[in-house]
């Protein structure tokens, strides 16, 4: 028995040590340092020194940061409810359609996977103001539009409007989940004498509920950590107003070489990511329902 | 239907009607909204054939003729795409397979070995898949700096052989659905914990190796932050930071060029995505998280 159970941790110590490595050296290592550096003066080139709360202090006080932590906060007040709200009701139309059902996910799914920065050059087209489509396609209904993403007004606007084109992947997840509420909940509603409009929202929307909490939360940890798209299309410009969290904490780290500054922003995003989270989850109890409860 | 509602309503075919009249205009508005979503390709493919004077005519013309093939050859002239389509394939090639190995090793080791701490550290695995990237940037760019590894495309892929936590996650999960009997018959019979990986569960986990092996293609081949912070030189440069910097050089004038340079990128994952759309569809559901 002792020597199968030794055989055992020997197989473990095969199988399971990749792991150990990788966790150790790219993720628990990095965590640790991180926290570390953010109460450091670190410049990659020479060591850290500790500085205590310095980086925190500064940051309350550094102007660009709080624009970037607004901008931030706009984008991801606009962008998620918005696509949220698509890819739910274009997944609800796909669910009820009955001809070309998977051409059209096809189509809605695939520019979710092309990549962030054909994506962008072409959206950067796209928005032209003299020569874009988005354009021609206003003075075609007789309205001027705007130089979309050198216009401060309208920059933030025009990455809310393209992030729309991405939500290909919940528009597929929200389809799947549509597909595992049982046909006998519809029939009981239809014995209610409940309409199509009733049904969705009475019998669809709660009994997916997890799936949308679930796609809440994902999208609340990725919309805070946009950082390719604007990087690419606007660089943070006109007047810094895409200036977003990310760009500013990859500025300090890798164009001034603030490290200790770059990883207090880290820390700082990732409690907000926290709370936000932990605030979501709590809140959610009341409406998300889940089976079986 | 059609029967029930021909004896059930006095009113003959009633409900069909409706039902087709309500099928016909979601049908309509799906291929409106498809046009939408499909605009921004029609546009790049046609400004991509087009001469530099009629990108910038207005109002514009949607078919160029003649269709100017020349954009695509000058494009991949203009920057160094198969240099940097190499370096590309190499960051997902070697990524994907290192993933696909050893995050299966690792799920394997959860799933079916015991050992002391197993669940404590599968915990703390899963914990981690909250930690946002910005976090971990700086310290992982001084581990690859002080293993000499800033400038080459060793960051980008070797992780990937150290597993990953999600795909652990996800192939312990499709693990823990193969029958136990399965591998204990192959005990009986003798078999080695590595036989038994490699000849039993492995060829049953097709399916999600596929999925995670499709997944790391397609975001190694979208990675644009990675290639940022590690590439410094411009011959290891991949496809999407060398379009990027092609963009940011000729300041956005060449747009029948950008527009060919990225209709290329782009192909090879609308190939796969042809190929491998039923295993992306079920990556996708499967996770219900996004890449």
């Amino acid at each position: 028995m002792k020597g199968i159970m030794k055989d055992e941790m020997k197989w473990t110590g095969v199988f399971v040590s990749p792991w150990v490595v990788g966790f150790g050296v790219f993720l628990a290592f990095p965590v640790v340092a991180s926290l570390f550096y953010s109460f450091c003066d670190y410049s990659v080139l020479s060591k850290p020194v500790w500085i205590g709360f310095g980086n925190y202090v500064d940051l309350m006080d550094d102007d660009v940061f709080w624009i970037s932590l607004k901008n931030t906060f706009v984008f991801a007040l606009f962008a998620l409810p918005l696509g949220m709200i698509t890819s739910l009701g274009l997944a609800a139309l796909l669910h009820a359609c009955a001809l070309g059902k998977s051409t059209f996910r096809a189509i809605f799914f695939l520019p979710s996977l092309v990549p962030v920065v054909a994506n962008a050059i072409v959206w950067i087209w796209m928005f032209n103001g003299e020569y874009g489509l988005l354009n021609y396609g206003l003075s075609m209904v007789g309205q001027q539009g705007p130089n979309w993403l050198q216009d401060p007004r309208w920059a933030m606007s025009a990455l809310v409007f393209m992030g729309l084109w991405g939500v290909g992947q919940s528009i597929v997840i929200f389809l799947a989940s549509f597909q595992e509420v049982p046909v006998e909940m519809y029939e009981a509603a239809e014995l209610d004498g409940a309409s199509l409009w009733q049904k969705f929202w009475r019998v669809t929307i709660p009994l997916i509920s997890p799936v949308i909490f679930f796609q809440f939360i994902t999208g609340i940890i990725g919309v805070l950590q946009v950082f390719a798209m604007p990087y690419i299309m606007t660089a943070g410009g006109p007047a810094r107003a895409t200036l977003f969290y990310s760009m500013y904490l990859y500025d300090n780290a890798f164009r001034y070489l603030k490290m200790g500054y770059a990883c207090a922003m880290a820390w700082i995003l990732f409690m907000i990511i926290l709370v936000l989270t932990w605030t979501a989850v709590t809140v959610s109890k009341k409406y998300v329902h889940y089976q079986g409860q | 239907m059609a029967t029930k509602t021909k004896s059930d309503t006095p009113f003959f075919g009633r409900k069909q009607v409706q039902e087709n009249f309500l099928q016909a205009t979601i049908f309509i508005g799906l291929g409106l909204l498809s046009v939408l979503f499909l605009l921004p390709f029609l546009w790049m493919v046609s400004t991509s054939l087009k001469p530099i004077e009629e990108t910038m005519k207005m109002p514009p013309t949607f078919i160029p003729r003649p269709a100017h093939w020349r954009n695509y050859l000058d494009a991949v002239k203009a920057i160094p795409f198969f240099l940097y389509a190499s370096n590309t394939v190499i960051v997902c090639v070697l990524g994907a397979a290192g993933t696909m190995v050893s995050s299966a090793m690792v799920a394997y080791g959860f799933a079916f070995l015991r050992w002391p701490g197993r669940n404590v550290f599968f915990w703390l695995t899963v914990s981690t898949m909250m930690v946002p990237f910005p976090v971990i940037m700086v310290p992982l760019y001084s581990v690859f700096r002080s293993l000499g590894m800033i400038g080459t495309l060793m960051p980008l892929w070797l992780p990937a052989w150290f597993g990953s936590a999600w795909n652990i996650f996800l192939m312990r999960q499709f693990f823990l659905g193969i029958p136990k009997d399965l591998l204990d018959a192959a005990r009986i019979d003798g078999c080695t914990e590595w036989q038994i990986f490699w000849r039993v569960v492995l060829p049953l986990a097709k399916p999600v190796l596929i999925v995670v092996g499709l997944f790391h293609v397609i975001w190694a081949w979208n990675d644009f932050l990675g290639p940022l912070l590690y590439l410094t030189r411009q011959e290891t440069y991949t496809l999407s930071l060398g379009l990027q910097f092609f963009q940011s050089q000729q300041g956005g004038t060449e747009w029948h060029l950008l527009m060919a340079a990225s209709s290329l990128v782009i192909l090879p994952v609308l190939i796969l995505f042809l190929f491998g759309q039923r295993a992306l569809i079920r990556g996708i559901t499967m996770t219900g998280f996004k890449m």
